[in-house]
Formats: structure tokens, sequence, C-alpha cells
């Protein structure tokens, strides 16, 4: 009896092994729903930015399911987001990472917001083999571990401003700039800065002065005393939002007149709003911007995007929300052309990937980096008092021209 | 690149008056901190969050159209009541425990600040304009902000004004016995509750002022506190408590130094000189107490 018992449980185990593994090979599928997962920053410091991924992830799930929503084997998907707020914490962004994963049983993610949280839930998501489309890591450090399940729907840190030493160099003739620079001491920032030096050295430039600003300070005035000292032929700043605001703050206030300045982060920071005038000339890098002609079936264009993003949240999408709304154009595309609901299936559809987006081209390297798309710089404009971001590079979206030199301080009125 | 400062004379100008000006405006946050950890002997964490919640109160009057530098009267106006109701409900109930309850509570009151900062005012960093211009200096080779200027004075101004009122008013003298000797004050009549309670007001109040200044000179975020309580905290252990002329000096002491490390060390090293200087003086410190010691044995 006792063995006939033994057995039996045995057999049950069985069973529920071969269950569990069989599900979980196959997508968290409930009915016609296709179930993502999400751990956002919806309270802390990277609120903010956090709503903004959220509102672009819920704009393209609507629009996406409005328009007939996910074809696989024949049969019509919806996509659904479950949301946690991870409360801008690294640590708790890992471990709801884990909860989507293993309790709610989610087998595709979508990535948080910023590099240090999708960092973070990256070796997560690769211990699960669950396949995670990002748009708001864009460190270097994401790509160079050799992840297989990340996808990153935007261009590596190191990209940001490149483009910006590039134009200097133009402007200059062709031979190598002087250069000043200043970057907090964040993993964001530091892989802009490598960018920078690459480039430096690709155009023989110099770098004369390379600050790295500790993250509590919120005061560049040695910096900036230096620069007046040395006069580069670009600055380059930066420093998220804070790096940017006091920067531009500081610049105008001390009459620091460079040819050339350089930032990130400018529209997150809205500096044309907050700073006015002074802000007019910098030139930022942006992974988007509205104007661009790139097209697709469910947004159309940019613009169009920009005006029914703006009907339902009220604002302005940032780049942020745009890229957000394009990782689900991603996952859409890819579960077609998978035709099943098998992760490997889709991990292996992801690699693939080869399209266009309202966002842009999206087309995977080998570590997970979009390489199909490149950055734009903007620069702030003003008519009277009233500033706004214009693309000026690369040269094929160039809304406007690139103003260069920087007009002196004591020529601005 | 290393000594730009040496071959540039100018730089050590700019430096030097960038360090000093900023130095007071610490130094009057170190000075709040000083003054009620020595009458109540606590350790005030949420210190720069009372700052920057300040900062907040002028940026929302720049919004309503009025100019920020009203801020340093209607904020601390507002924070001297916000800094009595904290000590009603909070902090008079670990007043005469010790140090580290109340670093505890301090410590919460920081975290609840900074949420509801959050939540109140979004996660944007803000700045507010002044619109002051720049004096230019030496043939505009030294530019300082007329914003700095405006916020040391102002900071010099409120200074003075408190030693005078605690020197001569009736509620500062409690202030000063309290601090002397609890009990004893206490005995001869002094109502130590009301002392506490004005201690926390005023010490939010002086935080009030500080943040609207640096609404004008640097930026705002709900969390970026926490540097001007570490910052303050330095001044006051430099500087020891109850001592006004001290705690402006070390203020100012700590800003040039900061500045020239900046020039000298790298950018990157600013920070960690100032709490190496913290490290050498507490070892030079305690070094001279043993010594007095064996000189009592």
């Amino acid at each position: 009896m006792n063995k006939i018992a033994k057995l039996f449980v045995t057999f049950i185990s069985a069973i529920t092994l071969a269950l569990v593994s069989f599900t979980s090979s196959f997508a968290k599928v409930e009915g016609e729903y296709i179930v993502l997962g999400s751990a956002i920053s919806l309270t802390g410091k990277y609120s903010s930015n956090g709503v903004h991924t959220q509102n672009g992830y819920n704009m393209a799930v609507d629009r996406i399911n409005k328009m007939g929503g996910v074809e696989v084997q024949g049969k019509k998907y919806k996509f659904e987001i479950i949301y946690y707020d991870d409360e801008s914490n690294p640590k708790r962004a890992a471990q709801l990472a884990e909860r989507l994963i293993k309790q709610d049983g989610v087998h595709y993610m979508l990535g948080p917001y910023s590099s240090g949280l999708t960092k973070a839930i990256a070796p997560v998501t690769e211990k699960y083999k669950i396949p995670m489309v990002e748009a708001n890591g864009a460190s270097r450090s994401l790509f160079t571990k050799g992840y297989k399940y990340l996808f990153a729907v935007l261009s590596p840190a190191n990209q940001y401003l490149e483009v910006a030493i590039d134009l200097a160099v133009e402007k200059n003739g062709g031979k190598g700039v002087k250069i000043a620079q200043a970057f907090e001491q964040d993993a964001f920032s530091q892989d802009v800065r490598l960018g920078i030096l690459d480039a430096a050295k690709r155009t023989g430039s110099e770098i004369i002065i390379d600050d790295k600003l500790p993250k509590e300070l919120n005061d560049m005035a040695a910096t900036l005393a230096k620069v007046k000292a040395v006069k580069p032929d670009v600055l380059v700043v930066s420093g998220h939002t804070k790096g940017a605001l006091t920067a531009i703050r500081q610049i105008s206030e001390m009459k620091v007149d460079v040819p050339m300045l350089a930032m990130t982060h400018c529209d997150a920071a809205k500096l044309s709003k907050q700073h006015g005038k002074k802000s007019e000339f910098a030139l930022c890098a942006s992974q988007w911007h509205k104007n661009l002609s790139y097209k697709d079936k469910f947004f159309g264009s940019g613009k169009k995007y920009a005006k029914d993003f703006q009907k339902e949240f009220g604002y302005d999408p940032p780049y942020q929300s745009a890229e957000s709304s394009a990782a689900l154009l991603v996952f859409k595309d890819a579960f077609e052309r998978a035709n099943s609901f098998d992760r490997d299936a889709v991990r292996d559809a992801l690699v693939d990937t080869e399209m266009q987006t309202f966002y842009g081209n999206i087309k995977f390297g080998p570590g997970g980096q979009n390489v199909a798309k490149p950055m734009i710089l903007f620069q702030v404009r003003c008519k009277g008092d009233d500033c706004e971001n214009r693309v000026v590079a690369p040269t094929k979206w160039a809304s406007d021209k690139f103003y260069h030199p920087i007009p002196k301080w004591s020529e601005r009125s | 690149m290393d000594f730009l400062i040496f071959k540039a004379p100018m730089l050590m100008v700019q430096a030097s008056l960038d360090g000093i000006l900023l130095g007071i405006l610490f130094a009057l946050i170190a000075y709040g901190m000083a003054l009620q950890w020595g009458v109540m002997n606590i350790i005030n964490i949420a210190q720069g969050d009372l700052v920057i919640l300040g900062g907040y109160i002028a940026y929302t009057i720049y919004l309503w159209g009025i100019h920020p530098a009203w801020g340093v009267i209607i904020s601390p106006i507002i924070m001297f009541f916000v800094g009595w109701a904290l000590y009603k409900l909070v902090i008079n109930k670990v007043v005469d425990r010790d140090l580290f309850i109340s670093i505890l509570a301090t410590f919460g009151i920081a975290i609840v600040f900074q949420q509801l900062m959050n939540f109140i005012f979004g996660a944007d960093v803000v700045v507010a304009q002044s619109e002051y211009g720049t004096t230019m200096l030496f043939d505009s080779s030294v530019t300082l902000p007329n914003s700095k200027i405006f916020s040391a004075f102002i900071s010099v101004l409120y200074a003075i004004a408190l030693v005078i009122y605690m020197r001569k008013s009736k509620l500062g003298r409690a202030i000063r016995a309290t601090a002397q000797n609890a009990r004893a004050a206490k005995i001869l009549g002094v109502d130590t509750e009301k002392v506490y309670a004005a201690t926390f007001g005023i010490n939010a109040a002086l935080c009030g002022i500080a943040g609207a200044l640096i609404s004008i000179t640097l930026t705002l975020h709900p969390y970026v506190g926490l540097p001007y309580t570490v910052r303050s905290f330095m001044i006051v252990i430099v500087a020891g408590l109850g001592n006004l002329p001290a705690v402006a000096v070390s203020g100012m002491g700590l800003g040039l130094f900061e500045e020239f490390a900046d020039y000298i060390l790298g950018t990157e090293f600013r920070i960690g000189a100032v709490f190496l200087l913290l490290v050498l003086i507490l070892v030079y410190r305690r070094f001279k107490l043993s010594k007095k010691r064996e000189y009592l044995k």
C-alpha cells in the first residue's frame, strides 16, 4: 500500500512538473490577452519620467488593441500590462521583476525607467530567460554584458553627443577642436563621456578640461571659471536635468562665452521653458523629435503621434514616451513573426527585428542595442521670449540651420 | 591642466569669492542646526529637507508671478510654523531621549518630507529666476552672479538680526538659558517646552530663508536635501555648538577649501577633500582632548 501511495505521489508530481514546464514554455496568455509586465517608477525621484514611460506604453497598448491587436496563429490577441511601482529604487525593481515573473507568471517584460533600474532588472530577466524590450536604459554597460534577452529600442549613451563633436570639427574646417567637458559621476553620464573620448580620438581633437562632477554637487562655478580661462571650442555638459539647469544658470550668470555648447537632458529639464532666452543656442542630444520623417501604420508620423499624445495626456510627448510606445510596436512585430508564444521563438524573432516605427528604424545589434537609429541634435532657438527646440543635425532631418558660433554674452540682448 | 589656478591669478580671486559667497549661505543653515543641537541636543537629519521645502515655497510664489526674492520673507514665516508643528507632533517625544532616537526620528521626517514634496511639487528639477544680472570685476575676468551676492547679503543680515534677538529679547535669553542648563532654567520659571518649540521653529525659519536663496542661486529637487544636511553638520562639527562667529568662519572656510580643492585636486575630489579635512579635524580634536586629560591626571 505504502509503495502504491509513493508511486502515486511520484506520478502526480511528474505530471505537475510536466505541466509547469509545459505552461512556462508558453507565454502568459489569458484568454485573448497577452500579459506583459513592467516595474516602473511611479513614485520617487524618477517619477516624472516614470510616468512619461508609462503613458508611452499605455498609448501604444490602446492603439495596437484598437487596430486589431496582435495576430498569432490566426487568432487575434490584445496587449495588457501589469505595472508595479519600483519607487525609483533598483533593489525594489529587481524584486518586482522577480515577482512579475514568478508570481504573476509574466513571460514578457517591458523595461523600467533609467539605465540604473534597467541594470538592476536585466540579470533577473536573463536568469529566467524572459525577453525584455526596454526603452529607457541607454547605458553602454547594458550592451556589453552579453545579455541575450535584452533589447533596447534606443541608441546607447555613448552615441549621445558624438554627433556634436563631428559638427564642431566640421565647422572648424575638418581640423580637431579643443573640448572642455563636465560630466556627472553616474553610469549614464560617464558613458556619454566615453563617447566624447572616442570622438575626440577619431577627429584628432584635444580635451583640455575633463571634470567629473560629484552627484551631490549643484554648483559648477569652478568648472565654468576654468572654461572661461582656457577658451575651448566646445563645452560639453551632461548631468541629467540638474546638470542641464545648473549649467545654463551659471553659464549665463558668469557670462561664459563658448562658440558651442552641447548638453543632454534639455527637454526633460524643460530648459527652454525654465531658462527662456538664457538657454538659446544650446545644442541638445535627443533620441527622438516629432519633426523626424519616420512613419508607421499605427501612429502615422511623429507629428501625428505628438498630436494624439497631447490629446490623450495633455502635454507634448518627451522622447521618453515616444521610445516607450515604440517598444510595444517591436513586441507586436516579434510575436507576429514568431507566430508563437514560445519564449525562445519570440526572442529569436526579436533578434531579427528590422522595422521602421514613427520613432525611428529599429534593428538590434549583438549586444541588444538599437543600431539603426542615429541620435539627433536640436538647438534651442528663441523668437522674443518664446523658445523652442529645432532639429539641426543630422542634416537629413534638420529643419533649421545650425547656428554657430554662439554670439558673445555682451552681444546678446 | 593641473595647476591652472597658479597660472591665472584671477582664477584665485574668482575661486575665493565663489567659495566665500556659497560658504556664507551654508553657514546660515549650519547656524540653525547648531542652535537646536545646542539647545535640544537633537541632530536634525531633516535639516536639508526643510531647506528644500523653504525653497519650494519661494518657487511657488515665483510661479504666482511674485518675485522669488520675497521668498526670504514669506518662506521663513511659513517655515517657522512648520517647525513649530513638527516639534509638537514628533520632536517633543524624542527631545529627552538619547541622540540615536532623535537621529532616527528626524531621518523618518526627512523621508516623509521628500515624498510629500515629490507628491506636491513633482520630481522635476526646478529653478526660480531672479534676473539680478552679473557683477563684473577686473575687466570682466572675474564674474559674480548678483543673485549669489544677494543671498550672502541676506544671510548675513538675518544672522546679525538673530544674534541681536538672542541677546536682547526675553525668548532669546530663555533659549540661551535652556541651552546652558535646561533643568535649572525650568526651576527658574522658563517654560522649556515653549523654548524648544520656538527653537525648532527658528531653525526651520532659517532653513526657509536659505531655501528661498537656493531657489534663485542653485536648483531645487525633492531629493537633494541630504547634501545640505551633511554640509551643515560638518560646519557645526568644525565650529562647535552655540558659537556664531565660529560657524560663519567655518562655513566660509569650508567653501573656500572646497573651491581650491576643485582647482588643485580636480572636481571629482572636491567633496572627498572636504571629508578628509573633517576627519583630520576630528582626529586633531581628539588628540588635543586626550592631552588635556593627561594634564588633569
